[in-house]
Order: C-alpha cells, then structure tokens, then sequence
C-alpha cells in the first residue's frame, strides 16, 4: 500500500462573489478511492467550492491541487484539467438536441479524439452499467428525471475521469427516482471512484462516505467519519442543522 | 358599382396576363436580391452576435456601434449610401451588388439580435456541461449552444426574412429593375399605375406566402429530429 495518493486538495481557498465573501479559507483533501459527502444549508457555499474545484468558478486565493500538482489557471490548461475532474449537476444539463449515445460520446469523440467507433462501444458499455442500454436512440426529454441523471453520470464517466463531483445529483428528483441515481453512484464508489458529494442523502452518506464535511457560511466548521459527525456531532451549528434537516 | 368592379378585375386579370414575362424576370431579381443579402446578412448577423457574447469589451462595443448605425439610420439611406460608395469611386461594383450588400448590411444587424437573443435563452447550465467534458469555449458555443439556439431564432429569423423581401423593394431607387420598379415603371408609361401597383402587390403576397411555408417546413422538420 504505502502511501495514500491525494486526488484532490484545497488550500486556504477563497472566493468572492462582489462583496459576498462565499469560500473563507477552505482546506481539505481528498484521498484516492474516497467518498467525501459535504452537507450544509443552502447558500452555505457548497456548489461555489465544487465549481471551484474544476474551474468553473475562478477562486480568488488559495490552491486547488490535483493529485498533488497545484494547478494556476493562468498557465495550466484548464480543459484538460477538467477532464480529470467529471461533474454531475442538479438538473443534469444533458444536451437536449442529442440523442443518449450521442451525449455520451460527445466528449470522447470532441475532446479526448477518440475514433467514433470506439467511443460507441465504451458508450454503450457504460449505458449498459447504468441501466439505460435501451435508452440509446432516445433524446434526454423522453427520459425521466432519474434516467436523465444516469446519462448524465455516463457523459461524464465517459472522459474516464479520476475524481467525480456531485452537485446535490438528485435533488431535483421525485423521490421514487432518487434510489436508482443513489444506487448507480454507490456502484461506482464500490469500484473505487473518488467522489465528491454534496448531498442531503444521509442514508447514502452513512452507506458510502468515508468523511463527511459540514460546511457554513463559507467555513468547513466540521469533519469526520458518517457515524462521528451524524451521531455525535461536535459544533452546535452542526446539531442545529442536522436537527433542522432530520 | 358593383358591376364596375367586377370589370375593374376582369381589367387587372387582363394586364397581369399580359405583363406576366416581365413581372416574372422582375421577380427573379427581387428573389436573387433576397436570397443573396440575406444569406450575407445571417453571416454578418451571426458574427456580430458573437462578438457581443464574448463579453469583452472592445468587441462588445463593435458589435453595438454597428447595430446601433443601422437602427439609426432609414434602410433607404444606407441603400443610396451603399450605391453611390460602392458604385462609384474607385470600386465600381455593380448596382445589384451594392444594393444586395446594403440591403445585408442592414437586415444584419436586426439577424445579430435575433441570434444574440437566441444564444442567451439557452440556460448556463449547457455552456457548464461542455466545460465540464474538457471542451473549449469554442467548441462548446459551436456544438452545443449554436444548435440549439438556431432552432429558437428560427421564427423570428422567417419574420425577419419576410421583412428583408419586401425591403428589397427599395432597391428601385437604384435603378435595379425589381418587382416594384417595374410596377410603377409600366404604370406610369401605361397610365394605369393603381393596377401595376396592385399586381405588384400580389407578388410580393405570393412570395410572401411560400416564403412563410418554408420557414415552418424547417420548424416543423427540426421539431422531429429533436
Ligand atoms: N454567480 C454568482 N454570483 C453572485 N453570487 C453568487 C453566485 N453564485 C452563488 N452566489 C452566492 O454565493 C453563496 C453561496 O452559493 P452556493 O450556490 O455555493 O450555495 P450552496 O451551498 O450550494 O446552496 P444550495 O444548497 O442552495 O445549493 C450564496 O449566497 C449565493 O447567493
Ligand atoms: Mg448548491
């Protein structure tokens, strides 16, 4: 075993947005093979620090380092960074005017410049892998909002990312539909995805997570195992949340 | 009266029998007119609603100065602008080119806001997900944003296509022998200018009318592939 490899590190990051300070001095890491659920109340800063981490967002101070290498925005090319960095969103953003396998294989075949062949094959094994084989031909609005969200996870699986991040992935989801989503990303923390997620799900958090962090008003004020910070959380801003959320 | 108007028809039936061959090449120009500067226009149209959705500054400002010229000023005098800059002097274009590139220069300007409006309905979240695989910027508005938003200019796009046909009117005043020019051409020489005017007019409706049958054949066809 040896060491354990960092996939992804924040150092004393910092953002604003105007006047809005929304990311104040944040550190963690994430170490291979680990499922890191962040949970905080709305507005706490979540999406801003996962949109951060792959650039979308542009900090203002601080490091973002991926596995190990502190990447500047300036001189690295962004692109191929967030290639390694797969995201899911809330409301899945699945390209309307393509078909499944076509968003699958959009960015292997535009980005990565996989032959189109090749990229219809592994398309199809990772539609296979969550559950949607059949759905191949069919654009995203005949698809509910829970097999939307599983393309959407394919799309992304499809640059074979090394960490995957997770914004609140099923919340806009009826709440028959959120099992099959939950179910499709504890397959893949089981096959050793590093995962970053922000989610009210505390069943999947206990079930996958090795850490889960508690983040308000722009701080990281706790962290710990699922069963350490749900069932003895320290800080009372953490009891009063998971009091308001239970 | 009434039995003056039904001849009154039978009289303009009569005359748009006869003027047909001329109407006809008339209507030729007019289309190869429309065709040609609103081709033009949807390129000119769609680079400056480019240049406006980069956001930087400069660009933003060209793009703005030039749609804010072309509001500004009648679509007749940037047609004689156009003639007698582009006509005359050193360049020597033809009347026909000068018009077609007014007349584009023009409806471009109108077709940049038509795209710009179009490209920003399409919500943050697609520009996000072509960033998120790796794409550039570039390939991003190219293949995710442009599709889709070209299907929702479509209909103010066909609006703005019927517009940029009867506009080519104006192109009479320079002489090009269009449907409107040869209308009141043969209705002064013919002293007979109210009828020439009203077979003008059911060209234009004609055109008008196939026109609008196009544009929402290609609605309806890119409705299916969605
Ligand atoms: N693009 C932006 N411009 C200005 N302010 C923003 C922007 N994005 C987010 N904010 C603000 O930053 C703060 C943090 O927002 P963020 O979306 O990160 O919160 P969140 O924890 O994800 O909340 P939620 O649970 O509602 O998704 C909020 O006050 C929000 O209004
Ligand atoms: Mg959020």
């Amino acid at each position: 075993m040896g060491e354990v490899k960092k996939m992804i590190e924040a150092r004393k990051l910092n953002k604003y947005f105007g006047d809005l300070h929304v990311l104040k001095d944040i550190d963690f890491s994430v170490d291979e093979n680990n499922v890191v659920v962040l949970i905080g109340a709305s507005g706490s800063g979540k999406s801003t620090l996962l949109r951060c981490l792959n650039f979308l967002e542009m900090k203002n101070s601080g490091d973002i380092l991926i596995e190990d290498k502190s990447i500047d925005p300036k001189k690295s090319d962004l692109n191929k960074v967030r290639q390694k960095v797969g995201m899911v969103f809330q409301h899945f953003n699945l390209f309307p005017h393509k078909s499944v396998l076509e968003n699958v294989i959009e960015g292997p075949t535009q980005v990565k410049g996989t032959s189109k062949r090749q990229a219809i094959k592994d398309a199809k094994e990772l539609l296979d892998k969550v559950g949607l084989a059949d759905k191949e031909d069919v654009y995203p609005e005949k698809l509910s909002g829970g097999q939307k969200q599983r393309v959407a996870i394919a799309r992304s699986l499809a640059m074979r990312p090394d960490i995957m991040l997770f914004d609140e992935p099923t919340s806009a989801l009826d709440p028959e539909l959120v099992g099959e989503v939950l179910e499709t990303m504890k397959a893949l923390a089981k096959e050793g995805m590093t995962m970053v997620v922000v989610t009210h799900e505390m069943g999947f958090a206990r079930e996958v997570s090795d850490w889960v962090l508690y983040m308000h008003e722009g701080k990281i004020v706790e962290r710990g195992t699922p069963s350490d910070l749900f069932d003895n959380p320290q800080e009372k801003r953490t009891q009063a949340f998971l009091s308001s959320i239970l | 009266m009434f039995i003056d108007f039904i001849h009154y028809l039978g009289h303009l039936w009569e005359v748009f029998i006869e003027s047909k061959g001329i109407f006809l090449d008339a209507t030729v120009l007019t289309l190869r007119l429309t065709v040609l500067s609103i081709f033009i226009a949807i390129f000119i149209g769609l680079f400056f609603a480019l240049l406006k959705t980069t956001g930087v500054k400069v660009l933003v400002w060209i793009a703005n100065t030039y749609i804010f010229l072309v509001r500004g000023t009648p679509l007749i005098v940037q047609i004689f602008i156009f003639y007698y800059g582009l006509s005359y002097g050193p360049l020597q274009i033809s009347g026909f080119w000068s018009a077609a590139l007014g007349l584009a220069f023009h409806n471009g300007a109108y077709i940049a806001e038509i795209f710009r409006g179009a490209i920003q309905s399409i919500g943050k979240g697609q520009t996000e997900a072509g960033r998120s695989i790796g794409m550039t910027s570039w390939k991003t508005m190219k293949r995710i944003i442009l599709p889709q938003a070209l299907r929702r200019a479509l209909p103010p796009l066909g609006n703005q296509f019927i517009i940029g046909l009867k506009d080519s009117s104006l192109a009479a005043f320079v002489g090009l022998a269009e449907i409107f020019n040869v209308s009141t051409t043969m209705g002064s020489a013919d002293f007979d200018f109210m009828t020439y005017l009203l077979i003008s007019a059911v060209y234009y409706l004609i055109l008008v009318f196939l026109l609008t049958l196009l544009v929402s054949f290609t609605e309806k066809k890119l409705a299916v592939s969605d």
